[in-house]
């Protein structure tokens, strides 16, 4: 019996990803574990491991593919006592979906793809996945093309009489890899020339054309377009608000100096992880910040899972510290440094990136001294840090007001006003400055 | 002097310049058309409208020699094919007053004489008497069709030689006729005078005739026109006449290399056609021509700037419906209008008015099979149909083409009475991309010959009811 190996989901809300490599070629032996590929996801480059033994007969995606699409057949495997030049593709008794040693935390299971329906004898069902809550409005055959396709009619501009979405624009999408179900902000705007991927807006290729300007074409990675995507879906669908204070350091810094004193050789707390950790605390003392809005209720986390954004040759990624509030200083520091040094390796996995309750982006090392951050969503804000650096600060004390020198650093939280009103936001971030310029509260 | 500054000049008003006219009017151009000739050009007045006058008397006549079938004696019957021509020329006439009348409803100047480009943003128009006229154009758009090919060996030569002009005027009627070529010229002409008596061969160089056409419906076209007495040669061309005074003496040549002899009265040339691409003023532009076609993008955009082009002077199919389309689309390209889209020939339907009538629209089978499509075909004979019956009319076929995967109907191919009329339930279909589905769930009256449209669908799917 043959066996089916399937372009695996290596996250609940994967679709497609690309097939990076292969590590086996037909004809090669493979025991159940064995990494026979590597998969690009939109955020990571992951190892795809035999569930069977057998021998790899064939193999249907050549390496560099890209989309393939979740639950697709990319290679079939012949059992023991099987010959490998017979099999076929589909072949399979039951499809036995290999995936890869996804981590027991992302429980929920993989959404394949819906597949292309057979075409019937009858009525083929041509259920394309409609965009809830809006009429689409679009030919029978764009509707069946949809549906055999997995695209979501609601995600395409249609070009049709009245906007009407008809084949051509099904197509383009399929073409563009975009407009699958689920990517409800992938809005491809094919207005007559080729069809444009996320948010392209004016088409910069046409523009560069009519003005002879000359540009280096660099093909979006998965990891660009996922970031194209879901920012445009924040700045679109959450409404932001933002708050600024400035923090005085001296006492975090004149602690940080003892710390690290104290701590085994090797080990080096920054700032930054005082400020992962003083974020968490902050979270629980104030949990309406902690949360997310799921538009008929605001869910409120019981753990601060610290996102932060970390800067890769490829993009932005953003890594997790669970339960951070109840972690050491040290936990946090060795976690960072680990997640780091493997995000910019690509080597992060799924459950590694994904959810998080909150983030944190910071720009102080270079040298900004405040800004605005993005929302990640769902989390309700994001808090974006400056660099720390030496002000003049006006002090009241018994002889009058006088001036003097801190280190200071603003640090500007972007709230997501469904779920983080302006006083619960400022309370979050009064919270926050408290056990900075208290540092000793953080070692509690 | 008036003013002549144009936002588009037009030259031609055929079928494609002078709905490009109109339409330009509706948007608020200021558009003129430049007409060497007649408005409405070859289609009103040399091609398709009198060829339908002609059709339509030979079709009277085959009533008449039919008419016992239907129970009614006539006795001796004849014709007078002077007035048979004279009908064709004045429902010509008519309609090409119409279109005057249409362009000046719509404020559209036509301007008489023989335009060409004359440099960037400029028309040259020269009047019968050789007075130049020069029009500023911003937009200039190419509408001057196509005229008859010539083959070397047979160039007409108006009494002998004849194309579609002298054959559509005939003096008096010949004996017997050849006619060289089966497109829809050669066959409507081949339909028309063997209706009338004449002893008519086809000569055709491929190996069928309507080679455009799906093939099982050339080979039913092939079989109906035999029956009624056309004599048909395919893969066989003409290498050469002799003429006589009021004769000439053909050599044909067949697939297995023999020749024959073959005398006849007159000869019908109808071997396809040429563009119009000479004394418009190419020269030194950027306007590109491909044997005697002007290459395009899909909005009738030529090579130089501001001159566009549309209709038979650029690519197939030669239609004047094509035409129309493609002024409309160009003139709404330039005139900026959102989501222009450019002209699907896939759904441009063509219909051959012989007896019986041909029409189709979208992929035949075979194109459909080349295109990689896995195809689901339904066929609906006309014998099976109550209305076809009573009409007398049995013999006939609607087929239909349908993608297998997504009922994408790719393609509609009939012949038999009335098919002309029919094809355009189809046209819509495949405009609005239905699929299989939404034609089964259409309610087609009882009686007609539409029903056979339905159930050729339903054949496709192997539901067919009536047969």
């Amino acid at each position: 019996m043959s066996v089916d190996i399937l372009m695996p989901a290596l996250s609940p809300t994967m679709e497609e990803g690309n097939l990076a490599k292969w590590l086996v070629k037909e004809g090669d032996q493979v025991s159940s574990g064995d990494v026979i590929a590597e998969i690009e996801t939109d955020k990571a480059t992951m190892e795809v491991e035999a569930v069977d033994e057998g021998v790899i007969a064939k193999i249907l995606v050549a390496e560099g593919t890209e989309g393939v699409a979740v639950n697709a057949v990319i290679a079939v495997l012949a059992e023991e006592g099987e010959d490998p030049g017979s099999v076929q593709a589909g072949s399979g008794g039951a499809p036995a979906p290999a995936p890869a040693s996804a981590p027991a935390e992302s429980a929920p299971a993989p959404v394949p793809a819906p597949k292309p329906e057979k075409a019937q004898e009858t009525a083929p069902v041509s259920a394309a996945v409609p965009s809830p809550g809006k009429r689409v409005f679009s030919s029978p055959l764009a509707r069946r093309i949809a549906g055999q396709n997995g695209i979501d009619l609601g995600a395409l501009s249609g070009t049709g009489p009245n906007g009407r979405v008809v084949k051509r624009d099904v197509e383009a999408a399929m073409a563009a890899g975009t407009g699958k179900a689920g990517a409800a902000a992938a809005k491809p705007a094919a207005s007559g020339g080729a069809p444009m991927a996320i948010g392209a807006g004016p088409d910069p290729r046409k523009i560069a054309g009519q003005l002879d300007m000359v540009y280096e074409e660099i093909p979006a990675s998965g990891m660009r377009k996922t970031i194209a995507r879901r920012l445009v879906e924040a700045k679109q669908t959450v409404p932001h608000f933002y708050l600024t204070v400035d923090i005085e350091l001296d006492a975090l810094l004149a602690m940080r100096k003892q710390v690290n004193a104290a701590v085994p050789e090797g080990v080096k707390i920054s700032v930054n992880d005082m400020i992962i950790l003083a974020s968490a605390k902050a979270l629980i003392d104030e949990p309406d910040t902690n949360a997310s809005w799921a538009g008929d209720a605001i869910l409120k986390y019981q753990s601060a899972d610290v996102a932060v954004a970390v800067a890769t040759d490829g993009g932005l990624i953003t890594p997790v510290i669970r339960d951070a509030q109840s972690k050491s200083l040290s936990t946090i520091s060795a976690e960072m440094i680990d997640l780091a040094t493997r995000a910019r390796e690509g080597k992060l996995k799924p459950h590694e990136y994904q959810g998080g309750t909150f983030s944190i982006s910071n720009l102080g090392m270079f040298g900004v001294r405040e800004f605005a951050a993005v929302i990640n969503p769902p989390h309700g804000a994001i808090l974006a840090v400056g660099k720390g650096e030496k002000r003049p600060v006006v002090r009241t004390t018994d002889a009058g007001d006088e001036l003097g020198i801190a280190t200071v650093m603003s640090a500007t939280l972007s709230c997501d006003h469904r779920v983080v009103d302006g006083a619960v936001g400022a309370r979050w971030l009064n919270a926050f400055q408290k056990r900075l310029e208290n540092p000793l509260s953080m070692l509690l | 002097m008036a003013d002549t500054s144009y936002d588009l000049v037009v030259i031609g008003g055929g079928p494609g310049g002078y709905v490009a006219a109109i339409r330009a009017a509706q948007l608020g151009l200021k558009a003129c058309v430049v007409e060497r000739e007649h408005l409405g050009g070859i289609c009103l007045n040399w091609g398709c409208i009198p060829t339908k006058a002609l059709l339509r008397s030979a079709e009277v006549g085959h009533l008449i020699q039919n008419a016992e079938a239907y129970g009614w004696s006539v006795g001796n019957v004849s014709f007078d094919l002077d007035k048979i021509v004279q009908r064709s020329r004045g429902v010509a006439k008519q309609l090409t007053q119409g279109v005057g009348f249409l362009l000046k409803k719509n404020k559209v100047p036509v301007i008489e004489g023989s335009g060409k480009l004359a440099g960037k943003g400029k028309v040259e128009v020269t009047d019968k008497d050789g007075k130049k006229t020069v029009l500023a154009a911003k937009n200039t758009l190419l509408a001057t069709g196509a005229r008859a090919r010539v083959l070397p060996g047979l160039e007409p030569d108006g009494k002998l030689i004849w194309t579609y002009r002298e054959a559509m005027v005939p003096e008096s009627l010949p004996k017997s006729m050849l006619v060289v070529g089966s497109g829809a010229i050669g066959i409507e002409f081949a339909s028309f005078y063997n209706d009338l008596g004449v002893d008519v061969t086809v000569v055709e160089v491929v190996d069928r005739i309507l080679s455009a056409e799906d093939e099982e419906i050339s080979a039913l076209a092939h079989k109906a026109f035999v029956k009624a007495g056309i004599k048909i040669m395919t893969s066989a061309k003409v290498t050469g006449v002799k003429k006589a005074t009021d004769s000439l003496t053909a050599t044909i040549e067949t697939a297995d290399g023999k020749t024959q002899e073959m005398t006849v009265d007159r000869l019908i040339s109808a071997v396809g056609i040429v563009g119009n691409v000479e004394d418009i003023g190419l020269e030194g532009t950027k306007v590109a021509v491909d044997r005697s076609h002007i290459n395009t993008d899909p909005y009738g955009q030529t090579g130089e700037p501001g001159v566009w082009a549309i209709g038979d002077l650029t690519g197939p199919p030669w239609l004047a419906h094509k035409a129309s389309h493609e002024g409309i689309i160009a003139v709404e390209k330039i005139a900026g209008v959102e989501g222009v889209h450019p002209l699907d020939t896939t759904g441009v339907p063509g219909c051959t008015y012989a007896r019986p009538q041909v029409a189709s629209v979208g992929f035949t089978e075979a194109q459909a099979k080349d295109a990689g499509h896995k195809v689901r075909v339904g066929r609906f004979p006309f014998v099976g149909n109550g209305k076809a019956i009573a009409l007398g009319e049995p013999e006939g076929l609607v087929k239909t083409v349908f993608d297998d995967k997504t009922g994408e109907l790719l393609g509609a191919h009939m012949i038999g009475a009335e098919v002309t009329e029919l094809i355009q339930g189809f046209g819509i279909a495949k405009s609005l991309e239905t699929t299989e589905q939404d034609l089964m769930h259409t309610v087609f009256p009882h009686p007609t010959l539409s029903e056979m449209m339905h159930e050729s669908v339903l054949d496709a799917y192997d539901k067919a009811v009536h047969f």
